[in-house]
């Protein structure tokens, strides 16, 4: 009996976690998507027509067994980088990503160069 | 080393001073250029007039066709619907017609008092096969060719100028 009742648990808290999770990625690609007829705005903030048709598509597309990265490629490749958000690193947009990584590195060096130099002075 | 450092930062500034000046410059507005040269693959739409679904064969019956999406509650569709009309008498395109996110008795109203420009008409009910199509609004218009590649893309209704380059592109 014991055994029933915990495995009745186990399956309802997995059916549970696993709907969540579900529905956390969903919230979190809507997050990522831009609406193209809106001002700024994700998926997630609008209720706009266009909103509401790409957030019917993302769960269709869940229910298909798509990735989260998938979905992206899905909807880049039919409106272009600019849907992303968060767009993928490529060669188009190398700097943009490296840029901040750059400036970090030689600010490093700079620093660097001033406290040698600092201490030499004393 | 110090004058390294200088140039550096000199060069920095001017670089960060180029990024703001391009990005500013530059039309934050959706633009679809460059989707031309994509190919449109997995058309399943379903017929207006029965459950016949239309897929990629139907497409490469001729060496164009324009994808044109519609509804009778939209007025530009209105709009553009004579130059769609005059288009039809093309031989080298066909008109495949998609109604968004419409009533059936209004389209077909619609299509009767206004004539009907298209080859084949298919129906979207909820919007969700014209992603397929990156469609956000409409009217809008995807010239393909027989390999299902866009040619060009018409956001906004069709116009007198735009009529006279898909007859260029088609001749």
């Amino acid at each position: 009996m014991k055994i029933k009742i915990f495995l009745i648990i186990f399956f309802l808290s997995l059916n549970s976690s696993l709907y969540a999770e579900k529905s956390l990625d969903e919230n979190k690609i809507h997050k990522n998507l831009r609406c193209l007829v809106c001002q700024g705005q994700s998926i997630a903030d609008s209720n706009s027509d266009f909103a509401i048709t790409l957030k019917m598509v993302v769960k269709d597309l869940i229910d298909k067994g798509k990735t989260e990265d998938e979905i992206y490629k899905f909807l880049s490749d039919k409106y272009g980088d600019w849907i992303l958000y968060n767009p993928k690193f490529n060669l188009g947009n190398f700097v943009l990503w490296s840029l901040p990584y750059a400036v970090f590195i030689l600010g490093g060096i700079i620093i660097v160069f001033l406290l040698r130099k600092k201490s030499k002075k004393t | 080393m110090q004058k390294i450092i200088k140039s550096i930062i000199i060069l920095l500034f001017f670089f960060i001073l180029g990024i703001f000046f391009l990005s500013l410059n530059r039309s934050s507005n959706y633009d679809t250029e460059y989707l031309v040269g994509n190919k449109i693959e997995k058309i399943k739409l379903v017929s207006f007039e029965d459950n016949k679904i239309y897929s990629e064969q139907d497409f490469k019956k001729t060496k164009y066709s324009l994808i044109n999406f519609w509804a009778s509650w939209c007025a530009p569709c209105k709009v553009e619907h004579p130059y769609l009309m005059e288009l039809s008498k093309e031989r080298n395109i066909q008109i495949f017609g998609v109604n968004f996110k419409d009533k059936k008795t209004n389209a077909s109203k619609f299509l009767k008092v206004l004539g009907d420009p298209y080859d084949y008409l298919a129906q979207d009910i909820n919007g969700k096969e014209s992603v397929n199509f990156g469609i956000y609004g409409i009217p809008e218009s995807i010239l393909v060719n027989d390999e299902l590649e866009i040619v060009k893309k018409f956001i906004g209704p069709i116009d007198k100028q735009d009529l006279l380059n898909i007859k260029k592109i088609i001749n």
